[in-house]
């Protein structure tokens, strides 16, 4: 990842009895144009299917952070806003990926200095024995300062049926720098929307301390669809018209089985349509052109197993 | 009073903590791993100075290094602590910058012994005055 240049325009000293010009006026547009947010928000939207009401919030943070910017120009705020988030939703709904293009709004509007994402899970965090977690938890947080800490499934930090886990220091660790540094860094808790619920309940703390909570949505049936073409494009693959109307038929069979993981379960759905495509291609034994390589029939769709019951 | 002087800026006076985290920030920017270390001796001979923890790699903003500079400051405040920035890059291996983040109170002082050796020859060394 390429860090650009931050200007240093926000680092204002705020409060300041010479500071408040109470007629100069900021033009929030501008300020708007200035900081390329407009860039990544469209990105955002074209880059991600669906999840209307995680780019809402999105959209809100960003105008927030740009008349919280404002008003440090006028010297009307001193502490810098919580950004502490949590994500909270079904396997494959797209948090990681949210989470990435966060660390880069974050880090336009000049919040965040270096705007890198630091992923972590409970492994990193929490140590095997008695003084291990505190040095691993803050060796992490080191190498998270100046950007995002994304603590995916962060309800296995916290142990409830075994008193003596070491999961607890991590939090609390964790909790100090949250509160103290937060110019220096912003957390992103992610998880299922049930566990994070009961993680919360038994860690008020985190709670208080989280302003921001985003929910992210299961993908409906054409919405799934469309991410799975998407992939495909990307990989340089193609669905025709028969494939396409059978990866409707694919979604629609499949969230009816069990462990259904919306996105993720689709790229694993064309994965192995890949797999039967080339075995196909090879038994073939004929000369293939660069249509035939490129094109995923509904022969390939329809050999699931979710279709076999 | 005299004043240690050893590693870069040490004739200037002593950097203040912005003056730090700049340096930090371009020794990171090299891609350059900073590390911390102390002693309560600082003689030029001496080289190896205590450790405070291993190496920071990985890091990508001065705010850790300054966090653990803040915690070796409180945990020996009667120290010299000197930062490091080591380049791994393959032909350099080696340090790149050094100087001293911090100084005690009481700064620590030398003076010159004489002795003698064979045939009357003179020789010096610096001790602890």
């Amino acid at each position: 990842m390429t860090i650009a240049t931050i200007e240093t325009g926000q680092a204002v000293p705020v409060a300041d009895a010479t500071a408040p010009q109470d007629e100069a006026r900021v033009d929030l547009k501008a300020l708007y144009r200035d900081t390329q947010i407009d860039t990544v928000l469209a990105e955002l939207d074209a880059a991600l299917i669906g999840l209307k009401p995680v780019k809402q919030r999105i959209r809100e943070i960003a105008a927030y952070l740009l008349v919280d910017k404002a008003r440090r120009l006028h010297g009307l705020s001193s502490s810098p806003p919580t950004l502490h988030m949590a994500f909270t939703g079904n396997p494959g709904t797209g948090k990681t990926t949210v989470a990435l293009r966060m660390a880069s709004i974050l880090h336009r509007l000049g919040y965040v200095r270096k705007g890198h994402l630091v992923s972590v899970t409970r492994d990193d965090l929490v140590g095997q024995y008695i003084g291990h977690t505190a040095p691993k938890t803050k060796e992490v947080l080191k190498r998270a300062m100046g950007g995002v800490l994304f603590i995916d499934e962060a309800y296995y930090l916290y142990r409830p049926e075994n008193e003596k886990d070491y999961g607890q220091e991590a939090i609390e660790i964790l909790l100090q720098v949250m509160e103290n540094q937060r110019d220096d860094l912003v957390v992103i808790l992610a998880g299922y929307g049930d566990r994070m619920e009961t993680f919360f309940s038994a860690n008020p703390g985190f709670r208080s301390r989280i302003t921001h909570h985003i929910d992210f949505p299961d993908y409906d049936d054409a919405e799934l669809v469309a991410i799975t073409e998407a992939l495909a494009a990307a990989e340089g693959y193609r669905f025709d018209e028969t494939a396409r109307a059978a990866l409707c038929d694919y979604v629609t069979a499949r969230r009816r089985r069990p462990s259904f993981a919306n996105a993720r379960s689709m790229r694993n759905a064309f994965d192995r349509a890949r797999l039967r495509q080339a075995m196909r291609l090879f038994e073939a034994d004929a000369p293939v052109d660069r249509d035939a390589l490129r094109t995923i029939t509904a022969a390939e769709i329809r050999a699931s197993r979710v279709f076999s019951d | 009073m005299s004043k240690i002087t050893q590693g870069a800026f040490s004739f200037l006076p002593d950097l203040t903590d912005q003056q730090i985290a700049a340096q930090i920030e371009y020794a990171l920017g090299n891609g350059w791993a900073v590390s911390l270390e102390f002693t309560d001796d600082p003689h030029p001979r001496h080289t190896y100075w205590d450790m405070w923890g291993i190496p920071m790699f990985d890091l990508r903003d001065a705010a850790g290094v300054m966090g653990e500079l803040k915690a070796c400051r409180a945990a020996h405040p009667d120290s010299y602590i000197r930062l490091s920035a080591f380049d791994s890059t393959r032909g350099w291996e080696t340090v790149r910058l050094a100087f001293l983040v911090h100084r005690p109170k009481q700064e620590a002082r030398y003076r010159l012994e004489r002795s003698e050796g064979n045939g009357r020859s003179q020789r010096y060394s610096m001790v602890r005055a």
